[in-house]
């Protein structure tokens, strides 16, 4: 049976994951391919990794990252941030990345979508969509959460999903951080939507939370940054309680 | 230890690459007959759309070379499907190494959707590629064709429908998953196939 999948999130900056963490047995914490293989050995289904450099020089930084990560870890791994072109999408899966995933660039171009996914296939590309609740609508935000657009959510995703988009990424704006629950009522209403795989964000504090999202929210991925990093959940607790609660999940 | 890789015109040999370095393998990537014929093993793997990727190893002659190599070949994904008879996507002829036609998937219920995209159960283990491997461990998929399960399949994984994960047929090994991609039992079925 099709697992649902946990992914970690590592934020990073300059070649260094961002988020403090509460490992203290690494050499070098903020070393985002140990962080990495770490939550490889420990389970984890899927990484993805969000470059939030602003610099034209630390996108190749990036660039090199992405090519040590392929080097030592043997699950799939996604990378975003700052991908614009179908050029960087082609240096990114060069590098050993499997998936890019597209969020404000997306939205300003929606035609790189059918580019994307007609040169290197759909299921490289992730669409990463954040979004806010306001007015009685989910609206589409750009650059990080930060610039509301005239798009509203479902119809973004089905757009994207209609142009080749292979998997969507849904970050809730206003549960990100809370440790709260994910937005499980939007993510249910997205799944019965859309032909496509769902990943979920936002709002992980619980491990009840990763069941709601998949029993409730019917996704077929849960992405957590800060419960993993501050050590809240591991991944292997994780996986045995939401296994012995009746979902499936790759021990 | 000798291990090439096929060079042509699909994505995503760089993971393959690095799995063998984790190994202590250096493996060439060649589109010489010359180099891919005399190799100890051959790997034939790739991410990629079957009439562009067939039409690019006519074109290379590589067609030829492919089906006519005698040491141990691994196809993976694509690979796999190139090794097929036939496939839906692009409507083309493939190798036909294995008699088998390559099917879309079609969405029978909701909730399963297309792509197969994540981490599924293998049963049915036939053969020295599963030598050690449980019933039901998991691997990596991603795809939205598959073989039918037939006489050649060695490995059956269900989504949708039962098809092949895996298919071997005299020195042909082929799998649907990654086995670049699927921790360490993915490692244990590369270890496998490098050791046959």
């Amino acid at each position: 049976m099709l697992a649902k999948r946990i992914i970690p999130c590592l934020d990073v900056k300059e070649g260094m994951t961002v988020k403090g963490t509460r490992f203290v047995n690494f050499r070098e914490a903020g070393d985002p391919v140990e962080l990495g293989e770490y939550y490889s050995r420990q389970g984890a289904d899927e990484l993805v990794y969000l470059d939030i450099t602003a610099s034209h020089e630390g996108r190749h930084t990036f660039t090199d990252l992405v090519k040590r990560i392929a080097a030592r870890i043997d699950i799939p791994f996604t990378v975003g941030g700052g991908i614009h072109s179908l050029a960087d999408v082609d240096r990114l899966l060069n590098a050993g990345a499997d998936k890019v995933s597209l969020n404000s660039s997306a939205l300003k171009n929606p035609q790189i979508i059918e580019e994307v996914a007609k040169n290197f296939g759909s299921q490289i590309c992730v669409i990463a969509i954040d979004a806010n609740f306001e007015d009685g609508k989910w609206i589409c935000y750009l650059n990080g959460g930060r610039i509301p657009t005239r798009r509203t959510l479902f119809e973004w995703a089905a757009e994207a999903a209609d142009r080749g988009a292979g998997e969507i990424l849904f970050t809730s704006i206003a549960h990100d951080g809370t440790h709260g629950g994910y937005a499980c009522d939007t993510l249910r209403e997205l799944h019965r939507r859309l032909p496509i795989p769902i990943i979920a964000s936002g709002g992980a504090g619980t491990m009840e939370h990763f069941k709601e999202v998949f029993s409730v929210g019917e996704a077929d991925a849960a992405l957590a940054a800060g419960v993993f990093h501050f050590g809240e959940i591991t991944v292997p607790e994780l996986k045995q309680y939401l296994s012995g609660e009746g979902i499936p999940i790759r021990i | 230890m000798e291990v090439a890789i096929v060079k042509y015109n699909a994505g995503n040999i760089y993971s393959v690459v690095c799995a063998l370095r984790r190994l202590g393998i250096d493996p060439v990537v060649s589109d010489s007959p010359e180099v891919l014929s005399r190799a100890d093993k051959v790997l034939f793997p790739g991410v990629g759309e079957a009439s562009s990727a067939m039409a690019y190893l006519r074109e290379h002659g590589l067609d030829r070379v492919i089906v006519n190599l005698t040491q141990p070949v691994l196809a993976i994904c694509i690979g796999m499907q190139l090794l097929c008879s036939h496939s839906e996507e692009g409507n083309v002829d493939c190798l036909g190494v294995f008699d088998t036609p390559v099917r879309r998937f079609v969405p029978q219920e909701r909730g399963l959707k297309v792509p197969h995209m994540g981490w599924n159960t293998l049963r049915n283990l036939q053969g020295p590629l599963f030598s050690g491997i449980d019933e039901g461990s998991y691997v990596y998929f991603v795809h939205s064709y598959y073989a039918p399960v037939s006489a050649d399949c060695v490995a059956v994984c269900d989504y949708i429908n039962p098809f092949c994960a895996a298919m071997n047929k005299n020195n042909f090994y082929a799998t649907q998953f990654h086995v670049e991609k699927s921790g360490t039992v993915g490692v244990h079925i590369l270890e496998n196939f490098l050791a046959l």
